[in-house]
């Protein structure tokens, strides 16, 4: 029987540019370069071994985002995934976690599926909450923040590291599982790689695809509103001193004004 | 008064600091009534009451600490019928974030993750967030349903404010997803007796500049002369170094201490992410042109196997 794996990868402005807000205060697509989301990496890794241990796997890769988003989904390609859907439509333009989570559990089931992978946070939004609410509007367990994650038999089995302690996961699928920076370093694409996904199909859908209404989703209908973002001011130059052998007293010299110590 | 519901972070009826500084942010827009659910609920209420809760809804069962995260929201959703809060407050923790976005979904509402700071509203709580690896600041509120909202460690003082502390048991049926996710074991962390490192007033971390395991004693003993907590950098962890639980950034733990003191770490804008919102940062680095000490409001241009124990040194001396 054959295994559906759909992961799910968001398109985001490179962390290392100067982010910031637009007018409407959404992130600004237009001043920084956009990428496939680097934790969303290690999700597109784990579902190509898992699909590689599998008799019969097919990896669909899903992003819901922008016209440029199609990059993100040509990385995963590139990577190995089988083919692609990208949800575009300008209604989603401003679409908070909730919304977001409603676009992608309708495009999942549309797509159909027995295994869901997010990453464990997006690196703009960082809320780390997608891969729960999918679980719960899909109505399937939740395997999440996975360092370890394996399938056989129809069963997900994983690790999950957390605080106080460490513990052995296990679900039947369908399942929703989202792994950390943790599970196992993703492969760079290979020129092959590269190649193959330019023939790779790329479905384009929109919300009249997926029967969700306008009002459902965008700025206008988010369940949440950014009244003000304020860039933080920049910190005041501080005290810089070359150790010529003191500079540990100096130090601990500072820190004692600071009563510190 | 409105109801503002608290979920209570606890480990066998020991209460965690978050928890105690939420109960502070809950009383600025409402009266707290905490929710304390699995084994030892009953034993957070001294600390609850102590520090404002009017009420504290339990409840106790096995399916909390044998299945993920659902039995929670379940019982969390029960707390909200029963009680019709003005709003949900959450440690924003790793378990925390799932179980109230799960519970915003059921009962219709808006969620914020990862709040520093919160006040009253003419239109509802606003949350303070802090993004872009804290290059901004932002005032967010929820604009339907009860708002949810998810706050850091760190984000208020904890302060005692006696209360009744009124003690309910919480009915609570169980959905048949409750079971969904088993968890098959669980291995405990093992204490190192410093103190958590989200909750600590001081951090003092490395990076690959420690260049091998057995060198992060010398970070160890210069957080213990300050009876600080140790972090990481990722780079360090991934060397396997130290433990990944003690990662500090966008993918570790974001840590808002007194002092963050880095050594042998560049900078990174993903370690950036979990450290820029620390009250006063110090770097110690052999390279002048690190990113860190762009951050910092004392810098040690230095190797770090002079400066660190010469620095721990003076501060045992100065503590005597
Ligand atoms: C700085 C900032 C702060 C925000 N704060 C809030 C807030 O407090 N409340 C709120 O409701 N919304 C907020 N948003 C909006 C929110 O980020 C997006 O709606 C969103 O896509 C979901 O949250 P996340 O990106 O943080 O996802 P996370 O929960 O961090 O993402 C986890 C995983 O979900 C998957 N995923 C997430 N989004 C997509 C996507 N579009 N396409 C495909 N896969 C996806 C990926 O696998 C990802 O690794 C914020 C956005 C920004 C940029
Ligand atoms: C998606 C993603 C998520 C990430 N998440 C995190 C995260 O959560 N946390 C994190 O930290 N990183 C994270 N990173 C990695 C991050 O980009 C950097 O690679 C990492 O922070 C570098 O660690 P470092 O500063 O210890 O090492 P380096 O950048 O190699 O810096 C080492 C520093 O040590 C100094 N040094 C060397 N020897 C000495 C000496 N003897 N004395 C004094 N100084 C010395 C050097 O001058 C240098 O500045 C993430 C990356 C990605 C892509």
């Amino acid at each position: 029987m054959s295994l559906r794996i759909v992961v799910t990868v968001k398109y985001v402005p490179d962390a290392t540019g100067d982010r910031h807000f637009a007018d409407d205060l959404t992130v600004d697509r237009d001043d920084v370069d956009g990428l496939l989301s680097e934790l969303d990496e290690y999700a597109v890794e784990q579902a190509l071994q898992i699909a590689e241990d599998a008799d019969d796997a097919e990896v669909t890769v899903l992003t819901v985002g922008p016209e440029d988003a199609k990059d993100a989904l040509r990385k995963a390609l590139s990577m190995g995934a089988d083919k692609a859907i990208h949800v575009e439509d300008d209604d989603l333009h401003g679409t908070d976690a909730i919304g977001t989570s409603l676009v992608l559990a309708k495009a999942i089931e549309k797509a159909g599926y027995d295994l869901v992978i997010s990453g464990m946070a997006s690196t703009d939004g960082t809320m780390g909450v997608v891969p729960a609410l999918l679980a719960e509007r899909l109505g399937v367990p939740q395997v999440t923040l996975l360092s370890e994650v394996s399938v056989e038999d129809g069963t997900v089995t994983g690790r999950r590291d957390g605080d106080t302690a460490s513990e052995q996961l296990q679900a039947s699928l369908p399942a929703v599982v989202s792994v950390t920076d943790q599970s196992g370093e993703a492969r760079y694409p290979s020129f092959k790689g590269i190649m193959a996904a330019k023939k790779k199909p790329v479905e384009s859908w929109d919300l009249s695809d997926l029967d969700i209404d306008a009002d459902e989703v965008g700025l206008e209908n988010a369940y949440t509103t950014v009244d003000a973002a304020t860039e933080r001011p920049a910190r005041t130059a501080g005290t810089i001193v070359k150790d010529e052998g003191e500079g540990g007293k100096q130090l601990a010299e500072f820190l004692a004004s600071q009563k510190f110590i | 008064m409105a109801e503002v519901l608290v979920y209570v972070d606890h480990v066998d009826g020991a209460v965690r600091k978050p928890t105690l500084e939420l109960l502070t942010l809950a009383r600025r827009i409402g009266e707290p009534v905490a929710v304390a659910l699995g084994n030892g609920a009953a034993d957070t209420v001294a600390a609850l009451a102590e520090h404002g809760a009017v009420k504290v809804l339990t409840h106790e069962a096995a399916e909390y600490a044998d299945y993920l995260v659902v039995p929670k929201v379940d019982a969390l959703q029960a707390a909200v019928e029963a009680v019709s809060p003005a709003a949900v407050l959450v440690p924003s923790s790793a378990e925390g974030k799932e179980i109230a976005a799960r519970l915003a979904l059921r009962i219709g509402s808006g969620i914020i993750t990862d709040a520093v700071d919160l006040e009253a509203g003419d239109e509802g709580p606003v949350a303070t967030q802090s993004v872009f690896a804290a290059s901004y600041s932002t005032k967010s509120r929820v604009t339907k349903g009860t708002p949810v909202i998810m706050v850091k460690p760190n984000s208020a003082a904890v302060e005692a404010a006696p209360a009744a502390g009124a003690v309910e048991a919480l009915s609570v049926t169980f959905s048949d997803k409750a079971t969904g996710t088993k968890i098959t074991s669980r291995t405990a962390r093992e204490s190192t007796g410093r103190p958590e490192l989200t909750e600590a007033a001081i951090v003092v971390s490395g990076g690959r500049g420690v260049g091998g395991a057995d060198n992060f004693a010398l970070i160890e003993a210069l957080a213990d002369s300050l009876g600080a907590a140790v972090g990481a950098s990722r780079a360090a962890v991934d060397a396997g170094w130290y433990p990944h639980t003690n990662q500090v950034g966008q993918t570790g733990k974001s840590v808002s201490p007194q002092l963050y003191i880095a050594s042998g770490i560049s900078g990174a804008i993903q370690h950036r992410a979990g450290m820029q919102t620390s009250k006063t940062i110090v770097a110690v680095n052999k390279d002048a042109e690190a990113p860190i000490f762009e951050l910092v409001d004392y810098g040690v241009v230095g190797d770090l196997f002079d400066v660190v124990p010469q620095l721990t040194e003076e501060i045992k001396a100065r503590k005597g």
